[in-house]
């Protein structure tokens, strides 16, 4: 149970590639922290440094109170679970979990104590004497979360232990993996590079990007405020609409359309950008566009027109009861309280 | 719940495999493959099996026939062979003699390999790519170049006609082919399992002892079958380091001995061939199946 702090932590595997620049986060205790982005972000080598697994280049790592810099892996007093799930191939599920607490030389009967609970926690009771291979991927991903359960670690890494299950798996898995994270009371760090985990797992999320961070907050306020052009893109499905505008006295001009932006900007040129969902079959005080749709797609809950606003390509999320074919011309309000634009040169968020 | 599956389905395989017509083309389609490989089967047997034949054949024959036209009448077989070969006075220290050689030379270089492959695949110092590949370039060194320089740094030493000798002898020879051999199998264990151990706390030797090892039985067998068979058939090795002294000499120099210097008594030569073989066949048959998942083990992932 502890804080982690990244402290201007830089990564460099040659002079002059740096896979993690400057990096900053501060973690509370027992918070839920995913780290997204795309891969060869950094991401894992960010989570891998905190392990010590790499060396770190410059800056420092606190866990706690403590600088781990110099701190061998065995000693940083945490648990990781890895993708491929590590598992010792030769070892019974229980020695498996026994392992770590071997290692610590612990009485027998602690090691038998911890394991059972772990064992119970995760539904593994009647699977103990087996090897992994005998396991299902499910399974499988379990022991590796009890081997790291059985060390009561201060902080659990996760290193995309979900994308080696299938889609089902991986959702229940999900909603496991945060019950799991209330009834342990330990701080979580999560790599990923699915978005649709890190927005329902996390309680933040930082988003990174060519070994820089990019943004870190809760779902929400990065999904309502992406600091930049980046972030919008690459949170929420489907992706958030990109036109590129002119500013004048207070009026974003795309090719299609006008509208006149909430607030005063500095920007004379950007991008607007606005979630599907802000494109309504309502009408909305007349800031409306015309949209001349080329694919419809019906998902019961939801429909999505893919078309063209003047020369932009634009996706809408409307009422799946509305009535469109392709081909059809159809004039959606545009909500004005979810318009975002980005300056044309730093691509940040001026609105 | 998982396990019990496949043992409802293969019965219902089985059936349709032997009655659809598809099961019958497949058949038909692996048959080459099948001729092929009992043809070379049989290529590899008929001279062992000559071997056998003739062991069995009286010299007078032995000298004037082929081993074929023993098959057919009239049959004229004879135990002379054998008996003169075990009736030989010192094969009972023979045997032992090849035991005391043997067991060592394959003991200490698959142990010395399997230390130096686990540092060459999985620890970092500086110039390690370089003294692999040295070390892997000694296997192409003949044996034969090394005889008297290595004969007479042992003399000096006091090795020659000890048992210490051959053994470092052989570990010498043996260690390139055994270091290779265990560096490409450890060097394909996935790394994740070295940092899961790392973070769990285990230290080198702890890796190397508890995960490194029981992983790699495949290959330690195979090699272990490598290394025993070529020492025990070895004739060369043991006759320079150790001469031909009977308190010393191995099955192959006591054997090699029935032969007259003018070559009679070659005869004695196909049973004491069998007679030799006992023990690598013993050895090969309670290893095989590790020695045929260990041929294939750096190239293929299992």
């Amino acid at each position: 149970m502890a804080s982690v702090t990244y402290d201007h932590v830089v990564k460099r595997y040659t002079p002059d590639v740096a896979a993690v620049r400057d990096f900053n986060v501060e973690i509370a205790d027992k918070e839920f922290m995913v780290l997204v982005g795309p891969s060869g972000c950094g991401k894992s080598t960010a989570l891998r440094m905190l392990a010590g697994l790499e060396t770190i280049t410059e800056g420092k790592i606190r866990i706690g109170e403590r600088v781990v810099n110099g701190v061998a892996a065995k000693d940083r007093d945490i648990a990781m679970v890895f993708q491929s799930y590590a598992l010792y191939p030769h070892m019974s599920v229980y020695d498996n979990m026994a392992f770590p607490l071997q290692m610590k030389r612990m009485p027998k009967a602690e090691i038998e104590k911890r394991v059972k609970q772990a064992s119970g926690i995760l539904g593994l009771d009647n699977f103990l004497k087996r090897k992994p291979r005998a396991l299902s991927g499910g399974q499988r991903q379990r022991v590796a979360l009890g081997r790291a359960i059985v060390r009561h670690p201060q902080v659990f890494l996760l290193d995309e232990p979900l994308s080696n299950l299938d889609a089902k798996l991986r959702a229940q898995t999900r909603i496991e993996l945060q019950k799991l994270h209330r009834e342990l009371e330990t701080t979580f760090i999560y790599v990923t590079h699915d978005q649709v985990e890190a927005m329902t797992m996390g309680d933040r999320i930082a988003i990174m990007y060519d070994g820089v961070l990019q943004q870190v907050g809760t779902p929400d306020e990065i999904y309502d405020h992406p600091a930049n052009l980046f972030v919008a893109g690459f949170i929420g499905s489907p992706t958030m609409n990109f036109v590129p505008v002119t500013v004048q006295n207070g009026t974003a001009k795309a090719s299609g359309f006008e509208v006149a932006l909430p607030q005063p900007v500095e920007s004379r040129k950007g991008t607007l950008g606005f979630r599907p969902e802000a494109l309504t079959d309502r009408d909305l005080n007349g800031s409306a566009v015309d949209m001349s749709v080329d694919v419809v797609e019906r998902l019961g809950s939801d429909q999505f027109l893919y078309g063209q606003v003047g020369g932009d390509t634009v996706t809408a999320r409307v009422d799946p009861r509305m009535k469109v074919t392709p081909g059809d011309r159809v004039r959606l309000g545009l909500d004005l309280r979810s318009l975002h634009l980005f300056d044309a040169e730093t691509d940040r968020a001026v609105l | 719940m998982s396990v019990a599956r496949p043992e409802v389905a293969a019965p219902v395989e089985v059936v349709a495999a032997r009655s659809t017509p598809r099961a019958i083309a497949d058949w038909l389609g692996s048959l080459p493959l099948h001729v092929a490989i009992i043809g070379l089967t049989i290529a590899w047997i008929v001279p062992t099996l000559g071997l056998l034949v003739s062991s069995f054949r009286p010299l007078s024959e032995f000298a004037t026939s082929g081993w074929w036209t023993a098959l057919s009448p009239p049959f004229n077989f004879t135990l002379d062979n054998y008996r003169h070969v075990l009736d030989t006075s010192n094969l009972g220290q023979s045997f032992f003699n090849s035991f005391m050689i043997s067991i060592p030379a394959t003991v200490i270089p698959t142990t010395v390999a399997a230390f130096a492959a686990y540092s060459f695949s999985w620890m970092r110092f500086w110039g390690r790519d370089w003294i692999f590949l040295a070390m892997v370039a000694l296997l192409a060194v003949p044996l034969q170049v090394t005889f008297i320089p290595v004969l007479s740094l042992f003399i000096k030493l006091g090795l020659n006609a000890t048992f210490l000798g051959v053994w470092l002898a052989h570990t010498g020879y043996g260690l390139p082919f055994a270091i290779y051999l265990l560096a490409n199998f450890f060097r394909a264990l996935p790394a994740d399992l070295f940092e899961s151990a790392e973070i769990d706390g285990a230290g080198t030797l702890t890796v190397f002892f508890r995960i490194v090892l029981p992983l790699s039985v495949p290959a330690l067998a195979s090699l272990v079958i490598f290394q025993f068979l070529w020492v025990w058939n070895d004739l060369l090795v043991a006759l320079i380091y150790l001469g031909g002294t009977p308190e010393v000499a191995p099955l192959t120099v006591t054997l090699a001995n029935l032969v007259g210097s003018l070559g009679q008594g070659y005869q004695y030569l196909t049973a004491a061939a069998f007679v030799s073989m006992i023990v690598p066949l013993i050895v090969f048959f309670s290893l095989q199946r590790y020695f045929v998942r260990g041929i294939l083990a750096g190239s293929v992932k299992g």
